[in-house]
C-alpha cells in the first residue's frame, strides 16, 4: 500500500545540516523504503534525502525550516523519523544545549 | 651541488633519503581508451578508497573518525561519481572525469560564505586525490616507507595512514607548525619542516632537518657524506638514550624525577608505551574543539577523554581545561579583532565568560574521572577567584550528575603557573590541588617577548635569571605547602635547561613523547 506524507521542520542544531547530522540523516533515510526527499522551501527544488552529496550541496544553516516528503509504503514513518531527528539535534547537544 | 632552502621546523630530527611528492598522482595514469574499462577502473578506484578508510577508521577515534565517516559517505554515494560517469560515456578518461566532478564539487564548497562548508572543501580534496592515486595504480602508502614526504601541505588522514615504520620526513611548502600533523609528527619524532616556498620540480632525494628548518634538494656527495655523518651522530646519541626509556629517571645522587608526557590527540597514544613514562602531565583539550568544526558534545569529549585516562592504566592523568584564544583561535567562541589576543579573553578568562561551554567540559570531565587517576588544572589564571569561580562550576557540575544518577567523580583541580602575577606570588593560590609551571608563557609574559617574532626572539629565553628566580619561587612555594609542582613547557626537554630545573627542586617535568629517552638519559647524568 502506498502512501504519501510530509511536513516542515525548523532546524536548531548550531550548524545546520553539518557533515556529521547530513551522514546521520541520509543513514536515517536510507533505512526507508519509502522515496524520501527534502527541499529548503515549500516550493522546492526537492532533492533525494538519500544522497549525502545532495543533501550537503544544500548547505542548510540553523534556523532555517527544512521541509520534507515521503512517498511509499513507509511514507509517515520516514518523514516523522527524519523530523524527529532534526528536533532532537541530531543527538548532538552542541553548544549551549 | 644541491640547493638549501630555509623554511621553519615543525618537528625535530634529521632525514636523508627518497622523496615522494604528495598530490602528484594523476599525472602518472594513461587512459584506455575504453568506455567501459575506464568506467569501471573508476568504480574500482572509489571501492578501494572506501575500503581504505575503513580501515583506517578503526584506528582513530571521536572527531578523525567523523571526518573519515563522511568521507566514506560521500564515496558510497552514487550521485558523487554521476558527472564523472557522464563524461566517460562521453569519451573522457577517468582520472579527467572524475578529477573534474570532484573539482566541480570543491568549488561549491569553497564559495560557501559558512566557515563550516568552506572546511569540507578539505575533504572533498582528499577524496578527489585518494580515488586518483587507486586510478594511477599508486595506492595510498604504497612506496612511502622511509620517505620523506613533499607537497604544498598534508592532509591529517594522508599522516595517519602512512607507515613510518621506516622512518620518513615530511617537507612542506606551505604548511604551519601548529597544525594538527605538526603536533602528530612532532609526538611521533618524524622531521618536519613547513613554509619553504617553492621547491624546485624535481626532487629524487632529499636532506632535512626539522630543528633548524633547512632542507637541501638533491644534494650532491660531499652535501650527503657530511649530513650522513650528523645522521649517525644523533643515531647513535638516541640509541644510548633508548637504553634509558623503560627506566625510572633518576638522578645521580638517587633522586626520583617523574617524567610525563605533553599529548594533543588520541592518535598519538598509539605509538607510546605507558610503562615509558609516569603518566600524562599535560593533555590539551584544544585539539577536540578545531577551527570550523562544531563544539564537540558532552559525550564526544567524555569518550575522548576516557581514551587517555584508560590509556595510562592509573597512572596520573592531567587534562587541562579549553585554552584558545591568543595564537590559538577558534571561530564562534574566540574574540575577533583583539588588539592584543596574548593578553585577551584567553583561557580560564574566556571559558568563565562562556560558562556553557566550560560547563559541558567539566561535566564530561567529571564522568571520565570514574575511569582513572584523572586531575583537571585550567590555565591562564590570574586571581585567585578565577580558580574559587571554576571550582564552585565543577562541584556544581558533579552534584548536578550525581542527582541524575550519572557516574562522577570531582577530580582534583590544579592551575598553570604562567601568568608572572601567579608565580611572584604563588601563596595566593593556596586553594590549588596541584600548580603545572608552563614555562613557554611564562617566558613570553616575562621578557615581553614573542618567540614567533624572530626580530625578538633572542630575548625570550627561558634561561633569564628573572625566568629561573620565578620558577623556583614557585617551587620553593610548592614544597612548603605541600602543593606538588611540574613543569610542562618546551623547556623541560631542551637539555641545556635541565640542571637549572633540577637545581630549582623541580621533581616533576612534562615533555614531548620523543623526547622520554633523551631526557631521561640527560637526568641519569646529573
Amino acid at each position: 500500500m502506498s502512501e504519501t506524507a510530509n511536513g516542515s521542520v525548523v532546524i536548531t542544531h548550531d550548524v545546520g545540516l553539518h557533515a556529521r547530522p547530513s551522514v546521520k540523516l541520509t543513514k536515517l533515510a536510507k533505512g526507508f523504503a519509502s522515496t524520501l526527499e527534502i527541499a529548503g522551501t515549500a516550493e522546492g527544488p526537492w532533492i533525494d534525502a538519500k544522497s549525502i552529496v545532495k543533501v550537503m550541496a544544500m548547505k542548510a544553516k540553523q534556523d532555517s525550516t527544512l521541509f520534507v516528503r515521503a512517498a511509499g509504503v513507509d511514507a509517515q514513518a520516514a518523514v516523522d523519523a527524519v523530523i524527529s531527528l532534526v528536533r532532537r539535534d541530531f543527538d548532538e547537544a552542541g553548544d549551549g544545549h | 651541488m644541491g640547493t638549501s632552502h630555509q623554511g621553519t621546523g615543525a618537528s625535530d630530527g634529521l632525514f636523508l633519503g627518497p622523496v615522494r611528492r604528495l598530490g602528484h598522482a594523476a599525472a602518472a595514469r594513461t587512459a584506455t581508451g575504453s568506455v567501459e574499462t575506464e568506467r569501471a577502473a573508476l568504480q574500482a578506484a572509489i571501492a578501494q578508497s572506501v575500503a581504505d578508510l575503513a580501515t583506517l577508521m578503526e584506528r582513530v577515534d571521536g572527531e578523525a573518525q567523523d571526518i573519515l565517516g563522511f568521507q566514506v559517505a560521500m564515496l558510497e554515494d552514487d550521485a558523487l561519481a554521476a558527472p564523472a560517469d557522464t563524461a566517460i560515456d562521453g569519451g573522457t578518461p577517468a582520472h579527467v572525469a572524475w578529477s573534474d566532478a570532484l573539482d566541480g564539487e570543491i568549488a561549491g564548497y569553497e564559495a560557501s560564505e559558512d566557515d563550516y562548508f568552506r572546511a569540507r572543501a578539505a575533504d572533498l580534496r582528499d577524496i578527489r586525490d585518494r580515488v586518483l592515486r587507486h586510478l594511477s595504480g599508486d595506492g595510498a602508502t604504497a612506496g612511502t616507507i622511509g620517505a620523506a614526504l613533499l607537497g604544498e601541505d598534508i592532509a591529517p588522514t594522508t599522516f595517519l595512514e602512512t607507515d613510518w615504520s621506516g622512518g620518513g620526513a615530511i617537507v612542506l611548502m606551505r604548511g604551519s607548525t601548529t597544525s594538527h600533523v605538526a603536533m602528530l609528527a612532532r609526538a611521533r619524532g618524524i622531521p618536519m619542516v613547513v613554509g619553504l616556498g617553492a621547491l624546485p620540480e624535481h626532487v629524487t632525494v632529499i636532506a632535512v632537518d626539522g630543528g633548524s628548518g633547512t632542507v637541501i634538494t638533491n644534494p650532491d656527495e660531499a652535501q650527503r657524506a657530511r649530513f650522513s655523518a650528523a645522521l649517525a651522530a644523533e643515531s647513535e646519541a638516541r640509541g644510548l638514550d633508548e637504553r634509558f626509556r623503560f627506566a625510572p629517571a633518576t638522578r645521580q645522587d638517587g633522586t626520583r624525577i617523574d617524567i610525563l608526557i605533553n599529548v594533543a590527540g588520541v592518535e598519538e597514544l598509539d605509538h607510546i608505551d605507558p610503562a615509558s613514562c609516569d603518566g600524562i602531565g599535560l593533555m590539551r583539550s584544544e585539539f577536540l574543539f578545531r577551527d570550523g568544526a562544531p563544539l564537540p558534545d558532552e559525550d564526544t569529549q567524555y569518550r575522548a577523554y576516557r581514551r587517555f585516562v584508560e590509556w595510562a592504566a592509573g597512572r596520573p592523568v592531567t587534562i587541562r581545561t579549553l585554552d584558545i584564544g591568543g595564537d590559538k583561535p577558534v571561530r564562534g567562541l574566540t574574540p575577533d579583532g583583539e588588539a592584543n589576543p596574548f593578553l585577551g579573553l584567553r583561557g580560564v578568562r574566556l571559558t568563565l565568560a562562556r560558562e556553557d561551554v566550560f560547563r559541558t567540559q567539566l561535566r564530561a570531565l567529571a564522568r571520565a574521572a570514574v575511569h582513572g587517576n584523572l586531575k583537571v588544572m585550567v590555565p591562564m589564571v590570574t586571581v585567585p577567584e578565577e580558580l574559587s569561580r571554576s571550582a564552585a562550576l565543577f562541584d556544581a557540575c558533579v552534584a548536578e550528575l550525581a542527582a541524575q544518577g550519572i557516574a562522577c567523580d570531582r577530580p582534583p583541580l590544579g592551575i598553570m603557573v604562567e601568568v608572572p602575577a601567579v608565580a611572584v606570588m604563588p601563596d595566593l593560590f593556596s586553594a590549588a590541588a596541584f600548580f603545572s609551571i608552563g614555562s613557554n608563557d611564562l617566558t613570553q609574559y616575562v621578557t615581553a617577548a614573542s618567540r614567533d617574532d624572530a626580530r625578538v626572539a633572542s630575548l625570550n629565553d627561558p634561561a633569564h635569571p628573572a625566568v629561573r628566580a620565578l620558577i623556583a619561587k614557585v617551587a620553593q612555594y610548592g614544597r612548603a605547602a605541600g602543593i606538588p609542582v611540574s613543569l610542562c613547557g618546551d623547556m623541560a626537554s631542551e637539555p641545556r635547561h635541565l640542571a637549572a630545573l633540577l637545581e630549582a627542586g623541580l621533581t616533576s617535568l612534562s615533555v614531548a613523547p620523543a623526547r622520554i629517552a633523551r631526557l631521561k638519559a640527560a637526568i641519569a647524568g646529573l
